[in-house]
């Protein structure tokens, strides 16, 4: 082991662990949002939007997410006609992702609930939409948190996919700084432990929503 | 007030409800029994569609149910109390109550909170205000669910076995809260198996069997000499 080569290149790969934190995070949040609209949509009353959201989690959960960056950067430019920024296609493809996998959570999150709170809610005069916002949604979010938990851990690996089209993220660092110096021991190494450093962060995150929200 | 008439309901195949005409005037207390499977939940939850009926209308107050928006409107104006309370587990006592005031009908938080505590006060667990709902009694809970749907300020309350969830010494509570509601002039349709809550506060018994209606009476009348064979062997069971 040289730790030389490690201590010279880590101002490189943290500054890759940066990009892969900012992809992931605005991928993650992004994804949230999105999941829970299609969430909630899986479980609701209209018939298209039941069909339209099974779909769209059918066929982002049945194709490799490489495929999807790869698709949203170099095919759809060619039905638009009009070149994405890396960056935006980045975001998408993988906000795009992760929500589908969140809006499984949120599913079973939601249908995990007693029918008879929204009885409950229905009963008093609130509408669908008001039960689930005051009274499903808050008891199905607690119990989702250990499975939200495991996609951003997730998401955060699978953030060094966009090397592809060109994000010198950490892996992506990785590679590039082992091209120069051989140093594939060393290297993965570093690479490897500041991910771990990064998920087991978030991990910690996840156990700390836990247990506050079971004080609650 | 509630006028049922032609009333069916279908689970796939089975047909569950088969015809049921009912009419509940304001200020009665109509006790439905009868045996388990025969369809007399399904009759109550049909009455504000939380099941959809295969056929047949139901009027309330002079309004039929039919399309979403009155079936809302409808909704507010009758409570109801489940067999196993489904209070929030994550709201306080007093949540549990003002949500559906605040929201629906729009009044203010302070005014709601003022509201909901003489509701507490009346059902005996004004203490009980800022507890959540898993650190009381079951008995304490259905009062809980029974000042929730008060809170809203119904014309008539529909009463799902509301003791049968409920361990024998916490019984008497619940019933004493159903009785004093009564007494007040509340039209209350109530499925139970408390024959004892029947005979002493029901202007009217109902039996229903195999998905319809076989004997209707006052309770003295309806205990003392009831015409139908099968609702004889039902008593004889149960008293």
């Amino acid at each position: 082991m040289n730790f030389e080569i490690i201590a010279q290149s880590m101002p490189l790969l943290l500054a890759g662990a940066g990009i892969t934190i900012e992809i992931s995070a605005l991928s993650v949040g992004l994804g949230l949002l999105i999941g829970i609209v299609v969430g909630v949509c899986r479980v609701c009353n209209n018939k298209p939007l039941r069909y339209f959201s099974a779909f769209y989690v059918e066929i982002i959960r049945g194709t490799p997410l490489l495929v999807q960056i790869f698709v949203v950067y170099f095919a759809l430019p060619m039905v638009t006609g009009s070149r994405v920024d890396p960056f935006v296609a980045a975001i998408a493809a993988c906000s795009i992702n992760s929500g589908a996998y969140v809006a499984e959570i949120f599913r079973g999150g939601i249908q995990s609930i007693d029918v008879g709170q929204m009885e409950a809610g229905r009963s008093l005069g609130l509408t669908w939409s008001q039960t689930m916002h005051f009274i499903i949604l808050p008891q199905a979010f607690k119990r989702i948190i250990p499975p939200l938990g495991n996609e951003f851990i997730a998401m955060l690996k699978d953030s060094s996919l966009v090397s592809v089209i060109g994000f010198e993220e950490l892996t992506r660092r990785g590679q590039l700084i082992i091209a120069r110096t051989y140093a594939s021991l060393e290297i993965w190494m570093a690479v490897a432990f500041i991910y771990l450093v990064m998920t087991f962060t978030i991990s910690r995150f996840v156990a700390y929503l836990e247990r506050r929200y079971r004080n609650d | 007030m509630i006028k049922i008439r032609g009333l069916k309901k279908n689970f796939g195949n089975l047909e569950v409800l088969k015809g049921i005409d009912l009419d509940v005037a304001e200020k009665e207390v109509v006790v439905i029994i009868g045996p388990s499977g025969s369809g007399k939940s399904t009759l109550l939850r049909c009455i504000n569609y939380l099941e959809e009926p295969t056929s047949g209308t139901i009027e309330i107050d002079g309004m039929e149910l039919t399309s979403e928006a009155n079936i809302n409107a409808v909704r507010r104006e009758v409570g109801m109390v489940f067999q196993r309370f489904n209070l929030f587990p994550h709201m306080t006592v007093l949540e549990n109550l003002k949500l559906a005031p605040m929201k629906v009908r729009s009044i203010s938080q302070g005014e709601a909170e003022n509201m909901s505590l003489e509701l507490l006060e009346k059902v005996g667990l004004a203490s009980k205000a800022n507890s959540y709902p898993e650190q009381l009694s079951g008995g304490q809970q259905q009062r809980v669910a029974i000042a929730r749907a008060l809170a809203m300020k119904p014309k008539a309350l529909l009463f799902d076995e509301p003791t049968s969830a409920l361990d024998p010494e916490m019984i008497n509570e619940v019933l004493d809260v159903m009785k004093e509601l009564a007494h007040e002039g509340m039209t209350m349709v109530v499925v139970t198996h408390e024959m004892g809550f029947a005979r002493e506060v029901g202007s009217r018994v109902v039996f229903v069997d195999g998905g319809m209606i076989l004997e209707e009476a006052p309770p003295k009348e309806f205990f003392a000499n009831a015409s139908n064979e099968r609702t004889r062997r039902f008593l004889s069971k149960i008293l």
